[in-house]
């Protein structure tokens, strides 16, 4: 039988939607091959490369995956550590030997260390098949957020705002002098002058919106040059595909 | 046959899908047939409370069919669940759970939420096939989606795509089913009257090809939200 190819790259797949015929064709992640074809398993957009076809999903929420850096709130204080929400279907615990090398008394006062309310840039160590989420706090970097404010973005386009070796973001800490973290689950802490923030804010906001559309790094680029009336030079960022 | 809305017997109310309407929702839509206006928010995969209900083999749907107190013809709907409610709540539930993968989403829920802003017949239909794009909005693993139309009998002629007036006023037989189109499965099949058992095949064919049309407005809706320019 003769492989039929029934969409074209870059274009949207709906669930059930058969995308190729024949066994010719590999499936990708997103994609269940039913007999000869190949049925797309979510929303998302198309990517062809070859005989594989793989299916980039648009929409969902944060599943966390080990290895992720990410920012999480503090939401509970446990007897032996604390409990994060990192925005997704399932919470993380942070155990006290992976918050700190402190000795810690027992008994003592938690809070301390991390409140409630607290915002921390974390790592994921482990994650369960029944998606039990374990975190760490030791690592380069990782810490406690003091300051600041948190941004929410879709956590599938969180590769766009950090951008091709980072440099979407060093782009916008460049322009507006502002520290940047972002989380792989879409949290976003920001922090600089409160006009800056803004100006930094609403670039992220712009390519989250944007981020399925080409030559995102130029408009960007002009749109930060506009807002802080300052030149920007781009390092590593020039080349950078969709 | 002349219909009260002035149809013809095998001809479906104008229909309309639009998704994203609902920006707070993780997932949403919007699908309307003629008069009947169905809204679907989806929330999830969550934390699912009570905890006793969590399943840790799979995530769990949870369906929530409401008409709004201003939605029927003239009488006041009571607001809050009723017997009717819960019961089609379910049957959306049935409807919909088997093109849902929710196995990456041991101990979670996903709410769907169905609004029915005015209704004039075929409201759990409209509700499911609103709820199907909805859930696909929310990014969920699907194998398809479902489309649902209400087919009846009014004075012994196979009607499409029934009205209230129709059911309540003139008493036509309805039957309103839900289709799975790749899998060529009905995951919903109800009856209210009487029917023979050859006129009720006759009354499937049609219905799924009928349903094969919403499909289409179903996965239109989809591509036109994420369109690339």
């Amino acid at each position: 039988m003769t492989d039929k190819l029934k969409i074209k790259n870059k274009e949207i797949a709906v669930p059930g939607e058969v995308l190729a015929e024949g066994m010719g064709f590999v499936p990708s992640k997103g994609i269940s091959r039913e007999n000869d074809k190949l049925v797309a398993e979510q929303v998302g957009m198309i990517g062809i490369e070859g005989k594989v076809i793989k299916l980039i999903s648009l929409r969902g929420v944060y599943i966390p995956k080990a290895g992720d850096k990410i920012i999480a709130k503090v939401i509970d204080v446990l007897m032996t550590g604390w409990r994060l929400d990192i925005r997704g279907p399932y919470s993380a615990v942070l155990s006290m030997k992976d918050a700190t090398s402190d000795f810690i008394q027992r008994g003592a006062d938690l809070t301390q260390y991390f409140a409630l309310g607290d915002y921390v840039l974390t790592k994921i160590t482990n994650v369960t098949s029944q998606k039990l989420v374990d975190v760490t706090m030791k690592g380069p970097g990782l810490r406690k957020l003091k300051g600041g404010r948190i941004l929410k973005v879709n956590s599938h386009k969180v590769p766009r705002v950090i951008g091709k070796d980072g440099s979407m973001v060093v782009m916008i800490k460049q322009a507006t002098g502002c520290n940047i973290l972002v989380g792989q689950n879409g949290w976003i802490w920001l922090d600089g002058e409160p006009k800056q923030e803004v100006i930094a804010e609403k670039a992220i906001k712009k390519i989250e919106s944007e981020a399925h559309l080409s030559g995102l790094t130029d408009r960007i680029k002009d749109f930060l040059e506009k807002q802080t009336k300052k030149k920007i030079t781009v390092e590593g960022g020039k080349n950078e595909k969709n | 046959m002349k219909r009260t809305d002035g149809r013809t017997p095998d001809q479906m109310r104008p229909i309309k899908a639009e998704v994203g309407v609902i920006p707070n929702a993780d997932g949403s839509a919007m699908f309307s047939a003629g008069k009947t206006i169905a809204y679907a928010a989806v929330y999830g995969p969550r934390e699912m409370y009570p905890r006793f209900m969590q399943n840790p083999k799979q995530g769990v749907l949870r369906c929530t069919y409401n008409m709004m107190p201003f939605s029927g013809h003239g009488d006041r709907v009571r607001p809050g669940g009723s017997r009717r409610s819960k019961e089609i709540s379910a049957v959306t539930e049935n409807a919909l759970r088997p093109v849902l993968d929710l196995s990456d989403y041991p101990n979670a829920a996903v709410d769907v939420f169905i609004e029915l802003t005015q209704t004039d017949g075929g409201t759990r239909c409209a509700g499911i096939t609103a709820a199907a794009m909805a859930l696909a909005d929310a990014g969920l693993k699907m194998k398809d989606l479902v489309s649902a139309m209400s087919m009846g009998m009014l004075e012994g002629e196979m009607v499409v795509d029934i009205n209230g007036t129709e059911d309540c006023v003139l008493g036509a037989t309805d039957v309103p089913i839900a289709l799975i189109p790749n899998m060529d499965k009905i995951s919903l099949l109800q009856l209210d009257g009487e029917i023979s058992r050859e006129t009720l095949k006759k009354l499937l064919d049609t219905g799924k090809k009928k349903c094969l049309e919403i499909y289409k407005a179903q996965q239109n809706a989809l591509k036109e939200k994420y369109k690339v320019d």
